[in-house]
């Protein structure tokens, strides 16, 4: 088996058992991205000096006996989490060449464990998208192939989709990602990985570029569940810079992996189906459902009756935060500027230049929905629909510990689909959009294929820093699921 | 509602983001495609309901008053498209 092939769980062994050195797996990780980055454009910069010294210091801290929990665990970082001396684009063209001159509390928690960043990963800009294909850097290819049209590009998800692309080809062991209407878990249920959005103030967002600060959730991404919840305790933490950070021990979620899910109760929302849905996908929550039921779980019918409203909740509130996040980005302290006669159009100019079509769409509506005379048509009439959503999960969990779900409406689509319609793409998000809203935590799962060979994910969301139980039911799911395909294009593939 | 040409105008320019004319009309179809998707909203009963802002659904923190960070304009300027002396440069605003 080669390098790039292990789990985390695994390398964590091998290190220790000095199998291989940190610098042997940094280093076979770099050659598989020199191969195979120039056709999936995950990564937008790659650290390799940087990376191979971090090898080195976690090699060091082995032999004495030191070493982090993640010590030399090579990754791929979502290029929204600030990194310090290392360029921060954000995807966005107006932030093109920012250096920041510090480091984000999650990426920082991770070099404090040990982990090593092979780089920076594409997304869509500012996060905003659901396909990867708004990244002012070019798309990222999707590793998966269908079984009945292999030439077809196919988009890995987004916003995170650069993250998701690695790990679901093993140019990373893990990644970090963000999650404000589903970045996070419908990228890694279209790149058959795992992908975790904790609850809202589980991992700090200080450092993270701001899109929509009260949705915005860091996660992980890995390959078995039990990575990706290694990852998440070493991401989490209180962070008195970040005021909406939760001042809460944080369990240990690698255990929770192999609790028994004997006797709890799982909701399955009836309102969970979308329009147009493949029948595969119907059939793979219900065998979901089944393994849930083996595993000794007890299945509740439950009904979230708000669920149809979150996406349109959710483009009004994340629009009109974004346009207020957004704002800082007038060309004066930093990113690009384009001249003006005048500082209006120095701002004007510098704007338009910089931002892409979704992101000034976004800054538009939100602009809109929060100016004189439309605020309460619009911005204070979501946040209440909002409220209700967050009623409806907080009613079914005073009877159910979690929920199942699908996390996605289709498998990953090609390039060029769903981008005649912004609303059209939107659509990606309506399994994924109220767990934001509502602040709760999820995970996707990747649990079987469809028919073209495509990867699909189950969902599975919780109480409010319950994650615990989330961890014990995905790992359930991953046992039954048995899930070993492979992407046609990964580290050691020619391409 | 539909957003007509002044309005988008308006907005972008709240925005600070200059469109072009061509811009223009793709804008306002997209807007407006959005805006009557978002519409959807009005048929939910909102009577009584509070709003909420976020989900973190704790009070906000306080904290000492001090200054905690800071002194270091060097690195606050190092990304400035422009600046003079410890200071960022913009065109003049004031004749």
């Amino acid at each position: 088996m080669s390098l790039t092939d292990l789990t985390i769980v695994e390398a964590r062994a091998g290190l220790r058992g000095k199998k291989f050195s940190a610098a042997e797996l940094t280093l076979a990780h770099l050659e598989a991205i020199e191969a195979l980055n120039p056709r999936l454009n995950a990564y937008l910069t790659v650290s390799h000096s940087r990376a191979l010294a971090q090898a080195e210091a976690a090699d060091a801290a082995l032999a004495r006996g030191e070493a982090g929990p993640l010590a030399g665990i090579p990754l791929g970082i979502k290029d929204l989490f600030c990194t310090e001396g290392v360029r921060t684009t954000a995807g966005s063209k107006i932030l093109g060449p920012f250096v920041p001159p510090y480091e984000s509390t999650v990426t920082a928690n991770l070099l404090r464990d040990g982990a090593v960043f092979l780089g920076k990963t594409n997304l869509d800009e500012f996060a905003m998208g659901s396909s990867n294909m708004t990244s002012a850097y070019g798309p990222v290819e999707n590793p998966w192939k269908r079984r009945s049209d292999a030439g077809a590009v196919l988009v890995p998800g987004g916003s995170s989709g650069g993250s998701a692309a690695a790990v679901a080809a093993r140019i990373a062991m893990g990644g970090t990602g963000t999650d404000t209407g589903g970045s996070i878990r419908q990228p890694a249920s279209f790149c058959g990985i795992v992908g975790v959005k904790p609850t809202y103030g589980r991992c700090s967002r200080w450092g993270v570029i701001a899109f929509a600060s009260s949705l915005d959730h860091p996660g992980p991404f890995a390959r078995t569940v039990e990575d990706s919840a290694l990852l998440l305790a070493s991401m989490a933490g209180h962070d008195p810079k970040d005021s909406t950070s939760a001042d809460r021990p944080v369990p240990d979620f690698a255990a929770a992996c192999r609790r028994s899910i004997k006797g709890i109760r799982v909701g399955i929302p009836r309102e969970y189906r979308a329009d147009g849905m493949p029948a595969e996908i119907e059939s793979l929550w219900q065998q979901g459902v089944a393994w849930l039921r083996d595993a000794g779980a007890e299945i509740v019918d439950v009904s979230l009756p708000h669920t149809k409203y979150g996406l349109a909740t959710y483009y009004i509130i994340a629009p009109a935060e974004a346009s207020s996040n957004l704002a800082r980005y007038d060309g004066v302290r930093f990113g690009l500027r384009e001249a003006g006669d005048d500082l209006r159009e120095l701002y004007e100019r510098t704007r338009a230049a910089g931002f892409g079509a979704e992101v000034k769409r976004r800054i538009l509506i939100g602009t809109y929905v929060l100016s004189a005379g439309y605020y309460d048509a619009y911005y204070l009439r979501a946040q209440k629909v909002r409220a209700l959503i967050l009623r409806d999960f907080s009613d079914v969990f005073s009877r159910v510990d979690a929920l199942l779900t699908p996390t996605a409406p289709s498998a990953a689509f090609a390039m060029g689909e769903n981008m005649d319609d912004p609303v059209k793409m939107y659509l990606n998000d309506v399994f994924t959009v109220n767990a934001d809203l509502a602040g709760i935590p999820g995970i996707s799962v990747p649990a079987g294929l469809d028919a073209n060979g495509l990867p699909l994910g189950l969902q599975v969301l919780g109480k409010p820093f319950d994650e615990g139980m989330v961890f014990s039911v995905a790992a359930c799911l991953e046992r039954a699921a048995h899930f070993s395909a492979l992407p046609t294009l990964r580290a050691g593939v020619t391409p | 509602m539909s957003l007509d040409p002044a309005t988008v105008r308006r907005i972008a320019s709240l925005a600070r983001i200059r469109v072009t004319d061509a811009e223009m009309v793709t804008l306002q179809a997209e807007l407006n495609g959005i805006l009557g998707w978002i519409e959807q909203l009005n048929e939910v009963n909102v009577d009584g309901v509070e709003p909420l802002a976020g989900a973190a659904g704790m009070a906000a923190k306080l904290r000492a008053d001090d200054v905690t960070d800071g002194g270091y304009p060097e690195r606050i300027l190092a990304n400035a498209p422009d600046r003079a002396g410890a200071f960022f440069a913009v065109p003049k605003v004031v004749e």
